[in-house]
């Protein structure tokens, strides 16, 4: 057991670590009475149009009938006193299958066979609201928001390409995630999951020019003009095999000359089915998968999930548990960070600092082997807590590590921050306003750098961070430099936070001892009588059995808000598991930063804004 | 007449030049990417033979033995002959290069202007192959490199007027001749040193001025379609490129082949000579190397108006200067 020799000096933080509150949700879920938000909305539009659900992580959630969703969802933005800015998700249920609907005031949710859910978030109040929209099987249709938040045309994209709901007056509605070619909407309980379900794969020379020929771009489609009145359009087609674009990104740039007019994002080569996945996995075997979403945030993405999957269910994490998370979490923050900066200063050209970051990350790794076994996907969270107690020596790596990393850090600076001709290359380039920001659902380091001091980690904390000291950076411009200043910051923001995980270790468990969700429970607990015997029989072999309901746990992922939307029906896996990540957004706002500008700004633009294609197609 | 022993001595000479000119260059693959992993914490190809050395024999069988590949889309002929360009003119060049006292292929009393032409008409070469592969990078990178070559080739020429008109001659072994009478040209000539290096660089497309290639933007540039030895050729004639700007910057600015003759005489001289021009034209290569381990690339615009409001200027006020000061010294 890795037991740490100055876990005394736990005093010099805010809360003593012993007494750190897990981040479950308090009891099942409850009926509140509509105060806040709820009744704000119950006094503009009466009952009969919204109806509140009672849900485990304790958003305001409201049902309201179709022809009344756009009214809401304006009222929402701009009606109500410390308005809902942020489009925050959309995304759709399946509920033909469902076992266990929501109870809600009313008794019992409204008949339903989709369900569309828009997340709303207001920074004003801090605060996400959920409404919810009942579909019936004949008639799946809603009517598009694109007019209230733009950010919404991929997200209903998305709901048609994955449910087949039509979203009326939509400006562009097609297959995004999907081929143009597919058959069906995978994300309905009656599409297949698994290739064996779907008979032989072959590919016909036919069919492969069926294939290409929908990959073929038309500009008239995207509302393009071939030429203007001075000069020819180039259509130049960047990726989806490009040494810029850091994976399957296809982007199709209209150019007159070099100057970019306008452009379209094309993403889902890297479309794995993430979402649907869940579906078929167990509630534990799901964690894996998680790390797989922003491939470069390994444990973030388990520390998401869990934090939903955690108020749902209930899980209450012990301390030492809490830090070996939070601790582990960042050192993967400035894991995702490093690779962003060589490749970012790769994109603009310079050579050598790709190499140097990784050799720095190398050392990272060194540490998430020693501790985890493996690198990049360690999957290493567990239902409440992880999955081995730390090492022995595991202390010294990290000691190791945090007087290592600063002077490189440093080093840095001088080559590429400092740099003139990167500051000719990003210095007002790609620039969000802050409000543009806010409404377009840019998270993280992105939204820093427009000079808006919000860090999730610090205004609705989970996973113990309220105990910890760091400063939120941010910067004042919202350009590419901008954007590079606040990450680079933020590396030396968790190494304070990993050091005070180091010094402040708790003793203790290192998974909960008092839940049988905890999977697999405590393998000493399990010996002890053939109750514990019989949830570890039936947790590990079946899973584990989570209360129905719904929760949405989002975190300050390496990239910007990471939120898992997490369905239980009551039984072993989830019924619907939604993954909003925050690359998707930003992707989304590429044509918005990029007009006007220059191929190379392009490349600027895509490296600054550090996504992952894992994380935008899942 | 021209004797029996002229004519052993000039093709002596040229398969000399040729031979040590290709050799460099070649070996230059193998320098560069071990000097590359030298700076950045990493191996290089360390492997084929001592020290690696074998690696630019494996690359060349590997680009020889690929298939001759010509997209079905590109204009066959000039798709065929561009690369070809680059190596030739950049091998002519080598003629006016004096290596020593006395040893040069032809030693033109035109050899500056000869040398900025076959500059000229390397461009040639990335225009046509850009054009000819008929692919959209390969056309911006074609349309990159004319534009960046002619703006950069103007001050090129300028920026040597200085020792042209100091040393009162266009011929490179009379200019090596006023520097071994009076003083290295790098001290009198120092801003035409600095803008001849830039304007060197950038002809040479190496970074941070290479946009025409830009990798991370424009995949490979004009060169995109490119395989087997034809792409051999503009990766050795980028190299050719190197060495050669290299070895004029050693001529024109550092004294050729002067250096300490350690009271050698005769042939022994000669060949020093040769050592001192090889030794500074390596330095040269070192500093090109160290430019692309170190720099980022400026973006398109940033190098023109780069080009045209400050080298262009300054090039012509290094001229005016060396024009005034010459004419009141010859008063």
């Amino acid at each position: 057991m890795g037991s740490n020799p100055t876990s005394a000096t736990s005093k010099t933080l805010p809360k003593a670590l012993s007494q750190v509150e897990g981040s479950a949700a308090e009891g099942p879920p409850s009926l509140t009475a509509p105060t806040g938000i709820l009744g704000e909305l119950e006094a503009k539009f009466g009952g009969e149009a919204v109806t509140p659900q009672a849900t485990a992580d304790h958003i305001p959630t409201v049902w309201t009938p179709v022809a009344k969703v756009r009214e809401v969802l304006r009222h929402l933005k701009s009606g109500v006193e410390r308005p809902y800015r942020t489009f925050y998700d959309a995304t759709a249920i399946d509920e033909r299958l469902r076992a266990n609907p929501p109870a809600n005031l009313n008794g019992g949710q409204p008949t339903s066979d989709f369900t569309v859910v828009y997340h709303l978030l207001s920074y004003e109040r801090n605060e996400y609201v959920r409404v919810k929209v009942a579909l019936e099987e004949s008639r799946l249709s809603v009517p598009t928001i694109t007019d209230l938040w733009p950010a919404a045309n991929w997200y209903e994209r998305e709901i048609w390409d994955m449910f087949g709901i039509r979203v009326e007056g939509h400006p562009h509605l097609e297959r995004i995630l999907m081929p143009k070619t597919w058959n069906g909407h995978p994300l309905r309980k009656d599409h297949p999951a698994r290739a064996t379900e779907m008979g032989p794969f072959a590919m016909p020379d036919e069919k492969e020019q069926r294939e290409q020929e929908a990959l073929r771009f038309r500009p008239e489609d995207w509302g393009m003009k071939r030429s203007s009145e001075t000069s020819d359009f180039i259509f130049l087609n960047l990726g989806p095999q490009h040494p810029g674009t850091h994976g399957v990104l296809r982007v199709v740039v209209q150019l007159d000359g070099e100057r970019i007019v306008d452009l379209v994002p094309e993403i889902g080569f890297h479309h794995r089915g993430a979402e649907k996945m869940a579906e078929r996995q167990t509630w534990h075997t799901y964690i894996p998968y998680t790390d797989r979403v922003d491939y470069l945030g390994g444990v973030m993405n388990n520390l998401a999930y869990l934090t939903a999957l955690e108020k749902l269910a209930g899980v209450r994490v012990p301390p030492r548990a809490q830090v070996i998370r939070v601790m582990l979490s960042e050192l993967f923050r400035i894991i995702s960070h490093l690779v962003w900066y060589g490749t970012f200063a790769q994109d603009l050209g310079q050579m050598s600092p790709v190499f140097y970051t990784l050799n720095d990350r190398e050392r990272a790794f060194e540490i998430i082997e020693a501790i985890c076994g493996a690198r990049m996907h360690p999957g290493w969270f567990r239902i409440g807590g992880v999955a081995q107690d730390l090492p022995n020596g595991w202390d010294k790596m990290f000691r190791d590590f945090i007087a290592y990393l600063p002077p490189r850090l440093k080093e840095y600076d001088k080559i590429v921050l400092r740099n003139s001709l990167i500051k000719g290359r990003t210095q007002g380039v790609g620039a969000y306003k802050l409000d543009e920001a806010i409404e377009w659902g840019v998270t993280g380091p992105n939204l820093r750098a427009c000079g808006f001091e919000w860090d999730f980690r610090k205004k609705q904390p989970y996973a113990g961070y309220e105990q910890f000291e760091f400063d939120i950076p941010t910067a004042q411009h919202g350009d590419c430099y901008d954007r590079a200043l606040v990450r680079v910051e933020e590396m030396r923001q968790s190494l304070r936070i990993i050091e005070q995980c180091v010094k402040n270790m708790p003793e203790g468990a290192y998974k909960a001892t008092d839940s049988r969700l905890a999977a697999p429970p405590l393998k000493e607990h399990t010996m002890r009588d053939i109750e514990t015997l019989i949830h570890h029989f039936l947790g590990v072999s079946w899973g584990p059995v989570v209360p129905p309901g719904e929760a949405l746990g989002a975190i300050e992922a390496t990239k910007g808000n990471n939120g898992y939307y997490l369905i239980s029906d009551g039984g072993i896996g989830a019924y619907r598991a939604r993954i909003r990540t925050p690359s998707f957004n930003h992707m989304q706002t590429l044509p918005m930063l990029s007009r006007g500008l220059m191929v190379p700004d392009l490349l600027a633009i895509l490296g600054s804004i550090d996504f992952v294609l894992a994380d935008i197609d899942r | 007449m021209i004797s029996f022993k002229d004519i052993v001595a000039a093709v002596l000479t040229v398969v000399g030049v040729l031979f040590v000119a290709l050799t460099i260059a070649a070996g230059l693959i193998w320098v560069e990417r071990r000097l590359l992993a030298v700076w950045q914490d990493r191996y290089g190809p360390n492997r084929v033979g001592p020290l690696g050395l074998f690696q630019v024999l494996a690359d060349t069988i590997k680009l020889l033995a690929k298939e001759d590949w010509i997209p079905p889309f590109a204009d066959k002929p000039v798709f065929v002959i561009a690369p070809a360009i680059v190596m030739i003119t950049v091998l002519f060049s080598f003629a006016v290069l004096p290596v020593a006292r006395n040893i040069v292929i032809a030693d033109l009393n035109v050899g500056l202007l000869y040398f900025l032409a076959m500059s000229s008409m390397g461009v040639y070469s990335i225009v046509l192959g850009g054009w000819a592969s008929d692919n959209k990078y390969s056309l911006l990178g074609a349309l990159r490199a004319s534009a960046q070559m002619i703006s950069y080739e103007v001050f090129m020429g300028l920026s040597l007027m200085g020792v042209v008109l100091v040393a009162g001659s266009f011929k490179l072994s009379d200019v090596v001749e006023w520097q071994n009478r009076n003083v290295w040209f790098v001290l009198p000539q120092f801003p035409g040193f600095v803008l001849f290096l830039i304007a060197g660089i950038a002809e040479t497309r190496r970074l941070p001025f290479d946009l025409p290639e830009a990798d991370s933007e424009l995949v490979a540039g004009f060169h995109s379609e490119y395989s087997g030895m034809k792409f051999g050729m503009f990766f050795v004639g980028e190299y050719l490129g190197v060495t050669l700007v290299s070895a004029l910057i050693a001529v024109l600015f550092f004294g050729g082949w002067l250096g300490p003759v350690f009271g050698l005489a005769g042939w022994a001289r000669t060949a020093l000579g040769i050592v001192w021009l090889l030794v500074k034209t390596f330095l040269f290569i070192g500093f090109f190397i160290l430019l692309r381990a170190a720099l980022p690339r400026p973006r398109f615009d940033q190098l023109m108006s780069w080009g045209w409001k400050w080298m262009l200027p300054l090039a012509l006020a290094n001229l005016l200067v060396t024009g005034a000061v010459v004419m009141t010294m010859s008063k």
